[in-house]
């Protein structure tokens, strides 16, 4: 197996015209760690981007950082916290549970639509999505968007690269927008007697105006494994709330949701942020599962879907985040079947609306079993086509997503 | 003028065929074929840009938009999706051998589901409409472009509408779920949804800020937030623009995203002041209005540090409001600066360009030298928190030879816009308006590339061609907003 390793876009551009023409096909990384994310589908070389690094440019006032594409997470996120500023994102680390130790890249993070907790409230990776440069299946270099945090010059082409999985183009360059740092972080933690009443509480508190920034349900027995749970209190399952922002606003909001939820226990400062981590990163699921699979539902939905799957998953081997629109399920491979699930929590999903990931499984389930949840014939057509006009060999990352393209 | 693409003689040649047919799909009243009727669809909010097209066509069910869009791709007819009309980038300008598509009676607002904070709409429901909906529950829709109580949201996701609130709560295309469209082969698919995010290539994403050339949206999902407790305004005088722009760059390097941040140089303000009597002070170079909202604490919280702020940048007044009708006076000037300086000159260009907002003083001391150049004065509206200028050129179109120094004039600003680091449009759209300037800012490659998604969509070209993409001929009508005689289009909507 080739391994390609260029400096820059133009080497790039040289190895991708110069595979085009060999129909040589490409698996593209930055630093690594997302690997095992998506359908196992070897290539015939490996697109190693790790050298093409460096921020660019941080412009704290104006909110905007560019970066070429596999500069370290770490160097962002450290460069920004000298600023007090973020990605609002929140971008998780799955490192752990995807068994890689590579250094997550700000590239990789878009390419994969990587966002964690606050994405209920800040969006996700592809809402902070400003601009970039690439180098497409054909080895050409292109740009699109721009350097300022509003721009509806041509088509949004962000949103199309983030998620694709580097699928339509390798990229080189990317400009994202910049958040301030919250002043102040507080979690609530309000005990629940179920799932049911854990999404209640969620969704009541998600439309009220005190701005929850995240709200996650971890049942009991997962409570156990979090770093934090000394601070937590015994009992049953708890429910989460995160408050953001200046002292006085956090303050005042925590005393109107203890109001109207009753008194919890509070994490804050390191307390909270671990806990939040921990949840991004799906920590209360490690060790004891082989399989993980990451469901969005319609977020109502998420208790009727359990009850739906109950065959499955106990208390041991799932939470909720972003207030019941995100379910992570463990599996132990000797429950999980041939294939892994995937057609009972299709099934499933199917009555409540939503989507299905086979986030983390061994390499032969995830060449087996589609990864991600099968599209419409008109909708696949489409991606398909979209694929082919980006890449017209089929040599970027082939199959990873789904394994007509 | 820019330039459409030639009509397709044989498609005029089939006039009547072409609407015999329509009318045996969308039966009654909902094919508009007399001339007079269709002066109606003439033209958008770009005024100076009107063409009658062959037909207009008015479905109200999806099927019916599946089946006219079938026929069109099978007899070679060109299609023109409109909602409102509001646009001010000429996006739903007809052709003359195209149908206008009109979303008009897509009225209807399907579903507001609460426990999932969003609301199920047809595309011809208002974007304020959608607010007002779910008014009483707490809840609003967050984007709110100046023209919201007539412009619709299937418009709104067309052109990935903005407004006063982005820098904060973002664009059209961070609000809306999921959509419903009708392909030009009369595929119905349905992307995004209630559910967060979805699998495969964000092809919702893509299709918000589209222009109307990739699909038909018939369905939208939009979300929904609370509404904030509170929410004060300031209104700040400083002795120049620079100190204004620093400002602005310190509140947001304090770690504060006002809900809205709006910078006015002194000839708008004391326009507006004219107009509409705010009580803004005339004795200073750049008026600035910062809006805080949240709970009652936070906002006082804040009011307080950006009072501190503004002292350390120089401001010589600072008043803070203390009611909700002294909030809305303070923004009643800025929200009537277009029809304000509209009373000032005979015409006026409205550009739209973005800027990194630290080179703001350079851009608008380079403007007055073009002011000198061009002899024509400008008077500057500013979404200062996200560095959207709005340049009004003034000029009077009765005059010879003004009309096109202010069209060249338009183009010198936008190209310093690109020049700057910044981008042609920063919520108006492309267009036809600024359709040919398109070369300024992206290269062959780069359109190539763009035109790439176009395809995959719709190979045949039919779906509002000749926006966006230049074709044809660049000639030097550029990115503008028409205004004359003074009357806007659509006078009763304010203007941000």
């Amino acid at each position: 197996m080739t391994h390609h390793q260029p400096g820059d876009a133009a080497e790039l551009s040289a190895i991708v015209s110069t595979a085009a023409a060999a129909g040589e096909t490409l698996s593209i990384t930055g630093g690594g760690s997302k690997r095992r994310l998506g359908r196992h589908a070897p290539t015939a070389s490996t697109l190693d981007l790790s050298r093409i690094t460096g921020i660019v440019d941080y412009e704290p006032a104006e909110l905007v950082l560019t970066a070429r594409a596999a500069t370290p997470l770490a160097e962002i996120e450290g460069l920004l916290a000298s600023q007090r500023q973020m990605l609002a994102f929140e971008p998780p680390d799955w490192r752990a549970l995807l068994g890689h130790t590579g250094a997550p890249t700000l590239g990789g993070v878009l390419a994969c639509n990587q966002s964690g907790p606050r994405r209920l409230k800040a969006g996700a990776a592809r809402d902070h999505f400003l601009g970039f440069s690439a180098v497409n299946g054909r080895g050409e270099i292109w740009k699109a968007g721009g350097r300022v945090v509003k721009n509806v010059t041509g088509y949004d082409m962000c949103k199309l690269q983030t998620g694709a999985f580097g699928t339509l183009s390798a990229l080189t360059e990317v400009t994202v927008k910049v958040m301030p740092r919250p002043e102040t972080a507080r979690t609530l933690l309000l005990p629940v007697t179920d799932a049911t009443a854990a999404l209640a509480l969620m969704s009541t508190a998600l439309n009220t105006p005190h701005e929850v920034s995240a709200a996650a349900y971890l049942p009991t027995a997962v409570l156990a494994r979090s770093r934090v749970s000394g601070a937590l209190p015994a009992g049953n399952g708890l429910v989460a709330l995160r408050l953001e922002g200046p002292a006085p606003s956090v303050a005042h909001r925590t005393d109107a949701l203890e109001a109207a939820f009753g008194t919890s226990a509070r994490l804050i400062d390191v307390d909270s942020s671990t806990l939040w981590a921990e949840i991004g990163a799906v920590r209360p699921l490690l060790d004891s599962a082989e399989i993980v699979w990451r469901l969005n539902p319609t977020p109502s939905k998420a208790v009727q879907l359990l009850h739906i799957l109950a065959a499955q998953p106990c208390d041991a081997s799932f939470f909720m985040d972003w207030g019941g629109g995100q379910i992570w399920i463990g599996l132990e491979a000797a429950q999980a079947g041939p294939d892994a699930k995937a057609s009972a929590i299709r099934a499933a999903l199917a009555q409540t609306g939503g989507h299905a990931t086979l986030f983390a499984a061994p390499d032969e389930l995830r060449a087996q079993t589609e990864v991600f949840e099968p599209l419409p014939p008109a909708h696949a057509a489409l991606s398909q086509r979209i694929k082919r006009n980006f890449d017209p060999l089929g040599i970027l990352n082939p199959r990873r997503i789904y394994k007509e393209f | 003028m820019i330039r459409m693409p030639e009509p397709d003689q044989q498609v005029l040649a089939r006039r009547d065929d072409i609407i015999a047919a329509l009318r045996h799909i969308v039966p009654g009243e909902g094919v508009i074929a007399s001339e007079n009727e269709l002066r109606a669809f003439e033209c958008d909010g770009l005024t100076a840009y009107r063409q009658l097209p062959l037909a207009a066509v008015l479905p109200s069910t999806t099927a019916q938009v599946a089946e006219v869009l079938r026929y069109c791709k099978a007899n070679n007819v060109r299609i023109v999706p409109r909602g409102a009309g509001t646009s001010l980038s000429g996006g739903a300008l007809p052709l003359a051998d195209g149908i206008l598509l009109g979303m008009g009676k897509f009225k209807q607002i399907l579903e507001i589901d609460l426990p999932n904070r969003c609301a199920v709409v047809q595309p011809g429901v208002t974007n304020l409409g959608i607010s007002q909906a779910v008014r009483g529950q707490g809840l609003y829709y967050a984007p709110d472009p100046s023209s919201q109580i007539a412009c619709t949201i299937g418009g709104n996701v067309a052109e990935n509408s903005g407004g006063v609130h982005c820098l904060k709560y973002g664009l059209t295309t961070n609000n809306v779920i999921g959509v419903e469209i009708v392909t030009l082969d009369g595929e119905i698919i349905r992307l995004g949804g209630k559910h967060f995010d979805g699998p495969g290539y964000d092809l919702l994403g893509a299709l918000v800020g589209s222009e109307g050339m990739l699909g038909v949206v018939t369905e939208v999902t939009v979300r929904l937030l609370p509404i904030p407790p509170t929410a004060r305004a300031l209104m700040i005088g400083f002795p120049s623009i620079e100190d204004a722009g620093d400002c602005v760059a310190a509140v947001i390097a304090s770690g504060i995203i006002p809900g809205g941040m709006e910078i006015m140089d002194k000839l708008a303000t004391q326009a507006a002041e004219d107009f509409i009597h705010a009580g803004y002070p005339l004795d200073v170079a750049a008026l600035l209005i910062v809006e805080l909202d949240g709970c009652a604490a936070e906002v006082d919280h804040l009011v307080t540090k950006v009072e501190s702020i503004a002292t350390q940048h120089q401001a010589v007044n600072c008043r803070a409001s203390t009611s909700e009708e002294e909030r809305l006076l303070f923004w009643a000037g800025r929200k009537a600066a277009f029809p304000a300086v509209g009373r000032i000159s005979p015409d006026y260009y409205c550009m739209d360009g973005t800027i990194p907002r630290k080179r703001i003083a350079e851009v608008l001391r380079r403007m007055s030298e073009m002011e000198q150049t061009y002899g024509l004065r400008v008077a500057n509206v500013f979404h200062a928190g996200d560095g959207n200028l709005h340049p009004l050129i003034m000029y009077d179109g009765n005059q010879p030879g003004e009309l096109q120094r202010a069209e060249d004039f338009g183009a010198d600003i936008l190209r310093l816009c690109v020049e700057v680091g910044g981008v042609l449009t920063g919520e108006h759209g492309v267009g036809v308006e600024k359709r040919d300037l398109m070369p300024s800012m992206f290269n062959e490659t780069d359109l190539n590339q763009q035109q790439a998604l176009k395809c995959a969509f719709d190979d045949a070209g039919l779906l509002n061609p000749g926006k966006v993409f230049p074709q044809l001929c660049r000639c030097a009508e550029l990115g503008r907003m028409h205004i004359h005689g003074g009357k806007l289009p659509f006078p009763e909507l304010e203007r941000f």
